[in-house]
């Protein structure tokens, strides 16, 4: 009985992790737009990206400030590499990166190591 | 009262000046910047609203002007919140500013410009309002960062040591069975015992395992899981089980499901929370050679200003200051010798270890260093424009940038964690359901095991650290990586096309050979020639006069010159007819010239251009003039095929000569008279036959086909486009680069491979012996214990088998190579 009980917990427990972590999509924020047309966003970097996915509009020029909050190293440096910029984030400092995404599409930015992710979606 | 300088409200016993009673002072500095020149706070401080109107002038002016740069400040002497206003208006009246920000915290001021400005007018008007300013250096890899490195590595040193001491006892009152004098299974006294070491192992998770916990929070809320996630679960569930069992025994009715694991918690702690703080030190030195860069940086520059010399910071030298530099000294920015000359040891910036002879004219570079004499240049680049400067934004640029073989990583590394805890759940599941009694004891512990074992940032470190080490590596031998592809993709490069003028040669002609006829004198026919030639301005002209004046022969006016175009020159010297020109010239003014036919051939066959020297209407001799082989060239080619590299020549030469300059060199292929606008087409037919192209060359016409080319590399004596369209830059200008950038090359991907597979082995290795798939067959179950130390010290043997990089050498200064 209990062995029973515990096989579908677990399974229910996988398909929790599954849905959670690869299969729910959520929506994303919205960059602002600032002066000039510029869409802008902050984001915090403190073991992640907040907000981690920005909605951005094609052929606009954008301006993401990152900020980070924390000492450990894996954030250190963030990279857009579909973009070809990188930037080293000092702690507690602001950071501005500005492209022109051209296309739509989905594009990711990353620590060096890939551990922390965030994405940029231009419709 | 109020302060005119600042605006602030200040008490009656503030600072009052004689003459202005209605006024006091918030410090001793407005008082100072009041007295310097009271018209302008007076006019100000009558006006009420001044200050909103002139926020909402500069808004108008933000919004008008584009900002095109900023200036970071640093200012001293700010005491009161309010002097923030007074440094703002001060920078904001300055022509070109467009908005101006000052951090009293951080005593800097942020200065955005509409055009440039220099840095002396901005430190003129902060110093005018009674402040002092001077630019910031930029060091954004530097001190603050290495300040919270360090500070970071202390508290894990601290939180490593809590958590060992706590695990000595926790291990040893954890085996009743196996150590002596523990209290006995069950007893009062072992429960009371476990119940302490629950309270202090509790403690070791909220204070040495903080960061799991904050870590794994942060990443789930972005739906994302690190090795925070397995941790923080592996060492709580260990907790928890080991907790209920002690404090509810009465859901466990087996009295041998009631044991504890307080120890996996401690122990697990201790060890990663030490891995992280080695981690640290040692990723820290794979950004060493950056901080080499940074620190080449002088401080200081001598300058003449008014005529006299003056000290001043690097950073507030100006292009056409005149720059004045001792022996012994360090050449603080880019520039062009006027006066004086010397030896400079630019080994820092191009990697070539003997010292360069400079004179009047020749450019000298920032950050190098004088050795002999002293000399006076005029700046030509400073600030962030230096070539030292360019070469660290360089070189952070490519060690920000990703090499394809870590895509794919990323991609895996973007599963693992979350297959990871599916994995342990179907460890525990499999336990619990078909393992030896008791069960649930079993299933805990390889599940644990299974968490704390995966090791996600082995994984993550193993390609960024070595390109980190692999690229900063690159920059202390003279060669500057642009990205991680361009490393990456050189290691799998066998054929090496050269363009052949400026790259293979010099690029400019110079004498070669001398054949005398009718017992003339070498120097005499020589002299002659060159004293014909030095009212020419043709190139060949020049390289016969360069010639003569090397073997330091005297050269006499020419009268009666005449030029020919496409025949030769003719001109009296010392009442002599000379006339030098091809064979029909020679024809024509009535010298018998068949004898020098034969040599006239086989000059012509070496590449050479060959001209014929008559005096008074006899045969002199014969003079050949050719671009001639850089030095290293040959020996840098034999490097090439030593590293089994078919090397092709490409240039516009007719085939001849073509050939002539590759058999000298040692070339494998030649594509001769082939025009600037096909050299790409030429990189895409060799592509075409499969081969991983490295095109080298210098100039403008070869910037299609270095962007062609799998990696380009450009000659750093070369032009500035071809630089930016080359994935590469020798800085030196010399072939060797070409062989050093790829066993560099190789020497970096083959790190990476080493730490690729070593993770992905460890991975997949330790995550089926830790679920206990040896079990079955051998009886062998691994120790969570033991699964922490793995786990703690494969990300650091990663990264410090990274820094073996460190000690790589170009294979010409054999050593102790990697």
């Amino acid at each position: 009985m209990s062995v029973v009980v515990a096989n579908l917990v677990g399974l229910a427990l996988i398909g929790l992790i599954v849905w959670y972590f690869w299969l729910s999509k959520p929506q994303g924020s919205l960059a602002g737009v600032g002066a000039g047309g510029t869409q802008e966003a902050f984001i915090l970097v403190k073991g992640g990206y907040s907000p981690d996915t920005i909605r951005v509009e094609a052929g606009k020029p954008v301006k993401l400030v990152f900020n980070r909050q924390e000492a450990d190293p894996c954030s250190e440096k963030v990279v857009f590499d579909a973009f070809g910029v990188s930037a080293d984030l000092p702690e507690g400092e602001n950071v501005p990166i500005e492209f022109t995404p051209s296309e739509p599409g989905e594009y990711e930015f990353a620590c060096q190591m890939g551990m922390l992710r965030g994405k940029i979606v231009v419709s | 009262m109020r302060d005119p300088v600042c605006g602030m409200t200040v008490g009656p016993g503030a600072a009052t000046v004689d003459g202005y009673p209605e006024h006091g002072f918030c410090s001793e500095h407005c008082h100072q910047a009041f007295m310097a020149d009271p018209g302008m706070y007076l006019e100000k401080d009558t006006v009420p609203g001044h200050r909103e109107n002139a926020t909402q002038e500069s808004a108008l002016r933000v919004a008008t002007a584009t900002k095109i740069d900023s200036i970071q400040l640093s200012v001293q002497g700010m005491t009161c919140a309010s002097c923030v206003r007074t440094v703002e208006s001060a920078l904001g009246r300055v022509l070109g500013v467009v908005d101006a920000r000052v951090n009293l915290a951080a005593e800097e001021a942020t200065v955005d410009l509409d055009r440039a400005v220099a840095a002396d007018d901005l430190m003129a008007a902060v110093s005018s309002a009674g402040y002092s300013a001077r630019p910031v250096v930029d060091d954004s890899d530097g001190d603050a960062e290495q300040e919270g490195r360090h500070r970071l590595y202390r508290s894990l040193l601290r939180k490593f040591w809590f958590a060992a001491v706590v695990s000595l006892p926790v291990i040893y009152f954890s085996y009743p069975q196996i150590f002596p004098g523990v209290p006995e299974m069950g007893s009062t006294a072992l429960n009371l015992i476990w119940g302490g070491m629950a309270l202090v192992t509790l403690a070791v998770m909220v204070y040495s395992g903080s960061q799991f916990f904050t870590g794994a929070w942060a990443a789930f809320k972005h739906r994302s899981a690190n090795m925070y996630t397995l941790i923080a679960l592996g060492i709580s569930a260990a907790w928890l089980y080991s907790t209920v069992a002690l404090v509810f025994p009465g859901f466990f009715p087996e009295e041998r499901l009631r044991d504890v694991f307080f120890d996996v918690t401690a122990v697990v702690t201790a060890l990663v929370v030490l891995g992280s703080a080695l981690e640290i030190r040692a990723r820290a030195r794979t950004s060493e050679a950056l901080k080499k860069l940074i620190g080449l940086q002088a401080k200081t520059a001598r300058v003449i200003r008014d005529g006299s010399e003056v000290e001043i910071p690097v950073e507030v030298v100006a292009v056409d200051d005149i720059v004045v530099v001792r022996p012994g000294e360090k050449i603080p920015v880019d520039g062009i010798l006027v006066s004086g000359g010397s030896a400079v040891d630019e080994s820092m910036v191009t990697g070539e270890p003997i010292p360069t002879e400079k004179t009047e004219g020749d450019t000298v570079i920032g950050a190098t260093i004088n050795k002999t004499g002293s000399f006076r240049f005029r700046a030509t680049r400073v600030g962030r424009d230096t070539m030292l400067a360019q070469i660290i934004q360089m070189v952070r640029d490519a060690q920000g940038s990703k090499a394809p073989i870590q895509r794919t990583v990323d991609k895996v590394a973007g599963y693992f964690v979350p297959a990871v805890m599916i994995v342990g759940i179907l460890t525990f599941m499999a336990w619990f359901t078909f393992g030896p009694a008791p069960a649930l004891v079993y299933a805990v512990i390889t599940a644990v095991t299974v968490l704390v074992i995966a090791c996600p940032c082995a994984l993550g470190l193993a390609t960024p650290t070595s390109l980190m080490v692999g690229i900063g590596k690159g920059a202390e031998n003279g060669i500057l990586i642009k990205s991680g592809d361009a490393l990456e993709t050189a290691h799998r490069v066998d054929t090496v096309v050269l363009d052949k003028t400026g790259t293979i040669t010099k690029g400019e002609p110079a004498l070669t050979d001398l054949v005398v006829f009718n017992a003339f004198d070498e120097n005499r026919v020589l002299a002659f020639a060159a004293s014909a030639e030095s009212g020419s301005e043709h190139p060949l002209g020049e390289a016969i006069v360069a010639g003569a004046r090397a073997r330091s022969l005297e050269l006499v006016e020419a009268a009666d010159f005449d030029a020919v175009p496409g025949h030769g020159i003719e001109a009296k010297i010392d009442d002599r007819h000379v006339v030098l020109g091809n064979l029909k010239f020679m024809a024509d003014r009535g010298v018998p010239a068949g004898a020098a036919e034969e040599t006239l051939e086989r000059l012509a066959d070496e590449g050479k251009t060959a001209m014929v020297v008559g005096i008074d209407g006899v045969l002199a001799g014969v003079i050949a003039v050719a671009d001639t082989v850089k030095e290293d060239s040959v020996a840098a080619i034999r490097r090439l095929h030593d590293l089994g590299l078919e090397v092709v020549m490409i240039t516009g030469d007719n085939q001849r000569t073509a050939e002539a300059i590759a058999r000298e060199v040692g070339v494998d292929r030649v594509l001769a008279e082939v025009l600037p606008e096909d050299k790409a087409t030429q990189v895409k037919l060799l592509q075409a036959e499969g081969k991983t192209v490295a095109m080298v060359g210098d100039g403008i016409n070869d910037a299609p086909a270095l962007a062609q080319a799998d990696v380009g590399m450009a000659m750093g004596t070369g032009t500035d486009v071809a630089m930016e369209s080359g994935d590469v830059t020798l800085v030196k200008g010399s072939l060797t680069g070409i062989a050093t950038a790829i066993e560099l090359s190789k020497a970096t991907i083959r790190n990476v491979h080493q730490n690729l597979v070593g993770a992905f082995a460890y991975n997949t290795l330790g995550i089926p012996i830790a679920a206990g798939v040896l079990y079955p067959f051998f009886g062998i179950l691994l120790s969570p214990l033991l699964a922490g130390a793995a786990m703690a010290f494969s990300s650091v043997t990663v990264v410090s088998n990274a820094n073996r990089l460190r000690r790589w050498r170009p294979s010409t200064q054999k050593g102790a190579n990697t």
